[in-house]
């Protein structure tokens, strides 16, 4: 069983830039992954606003019966999630790698326009890596 | 993020060994830096050609300024003169410089003599760029082919080079080689240059040569030189390691053949 079902990267005004979805529980298509991310994007900068402690830099755990949502949003706006079976631990650690990998390998491309959909073979490459680690990682804990 | 290596702390500046100047730079600068590179001269041009000569003309100033600075400060002062001298500079001593480490490998051309390739799996250029499909078989690694032709132009072999990638088996990803491709004039000065050559020659006799052959002057040159000629035969093979004198006198061997012509040099 996938630890990960899927994984979003959305930018600053909420456009969804990469979508990537693992195993088959949780599939969607091109259109309701889009709504989902600009959804996503306008209830977490609800959430900053709603929240009754200043400071509040948004939601980065939904818990639901079915599935878990982590959320990493870097300094800059960009936000990356990723929807999990209820219960995964160390997803953060995973978004932050994922991350890093986003900041070498697709800020760090000369072809990447940014803002714009991410379509960079060597993001891709490591990205897969990253999260077949992940998973074999998961099997050992 | 993944950096070529950390420069060593010293407290105090009086500790610190003498620079040689070998210092790395964050590989992380580099690439935004050559990223950029790339942005603006994407913006300059029209097609993909146009901006691997860009890329290539911006690694040749490089090229040109590091030949002087090794060879300053790995070499006292002296110039490769020798091709394959040459070449191995540039793919031990020069990459070494600029991309810590030996290039991958460096081998001859199989089809053609005047052709040599460097070949690396993962050019340091490279490391963080995907080439969109739509450009095809653009290399940025360009830019590495500018500073080997600034190099090779610099040290008196001008060369025509280009990258390419080269899929490998069992990778993921291609590879890329460099392709060197001589001018005519240096394949011709190696002779000159290399103290051990083998030179073939085809000429033809005239009536009166028939008799300068076994003339004095001809005999006496044949012995100096070891040269076997035979009547009759066209082709005349010699293996000396003093070929740079024997090309000085080679006028007057010519000037007692007629239609002299020189086949082909190999290096041994």
């Amino acid at each position: 069983m996938a630890a990960i079902y899927s994984l979003y990267i959305i930018n600053k005004s909420g456009g969804l830039i990469f979508y990537k979805d693992y195993g088959s529980a949780g599939r969607m298509d091109t259109n309701d992954s889009l709504r989902l991310a600009s959804l996503w994007h306008s209830m977490h900068a609800i959430s900053q606003q709603l929240s009754p402690i200043s400071g509040c830099s948004g939601i980065e755990l939904l818990e639901a019966d079915t599935f878990d949502l982590h959320c990493f949003q870097t300094l800059t706006g960009t936000k990356f999630f990723a929807v999990s079976e209820p219960g995964t631990l160390h997803m953060d650690n995973l978004l932050k790698h994922i991350y890093e990998l986003y900041t070498d390998y697709v800020l760090k491309n000369p072809f990447y326009e940014m803002e714009m959909p991410i379509r960079c073979e060597l993001f891709d490459i490591n990205l897969s890596q990253a999260v077949q680690k992940d998973r074999v990682a998961l099997l050992g804990r | 993020m993944i950096g070529v290596g950390k420069i060593k702390q010293y407290t105090n500046v009086l500790d610190k060994p003498l620079s040689k100047g070998k210092q790395e730079v964050s590989l992380s600068a580099f690439a935004f830096l050559f990223s950029e590179i790339v942005q603006y001269n994407q913006t300059q041009v029209d097609n993909i050609t146009e901006l691997e000569r860009r890329l290539e003309d911006a690694g040749y100033a490089v090229g040109a300024r590091v030949l002087e600075l090794l060879c300053h400060r790995e070499k006292g002062n002296r110039r490769e003169t020798r091709l394959l001298g040459i070449l191995s500079f540039v793919h031990s001593t020069v990459w070494k410089v600029l991309f810590g480490k030996v290039a991958d490998s460096l081998e001859k051309g199989t089809e053609h003599e005047d052709e040599y390739m460097i070949s690396e799996k993962e050019l340091l250029v490279n490391r963080f760029i995907s080439i969109p499909k739509d450009m095809g078989t653009f290399n940025c690694g360009a830019f590495v082919a500018g500073i080997v032709r600034g190099v090779l132009d610099g040290a008196g072999f001008p060369a025509v080079v280009t990258a390419h990638f080269v899929p490998a088996e069992g990778q993921q990803r291609p590879r890329t080689t460099i392709l060197i491709k001589f001018a005519e004039e240096v394949v011709t000065t190696i002779s000159i240059k290399s103290n051990f050559a083998r030179l073939i020659f085809t000429f033809s006799l005239n009536n009166a040569l028939e008799d300068a052959i076994y003339g004095k002057f001809l005999q006496k040159f044949i012995t100096q030189w070891n040269l076997v000629i035979r009547r009759g035969f066209s082709m005349l093979s010699i293996l000396r390691d003093d070929i740079d004198t024997f090309l000085l006198t080679f006028p007057m061997l010519s000037s007692l053949l007629d239609d002299i012509m020189i086949l082909n040099y190999t290096f041994v």
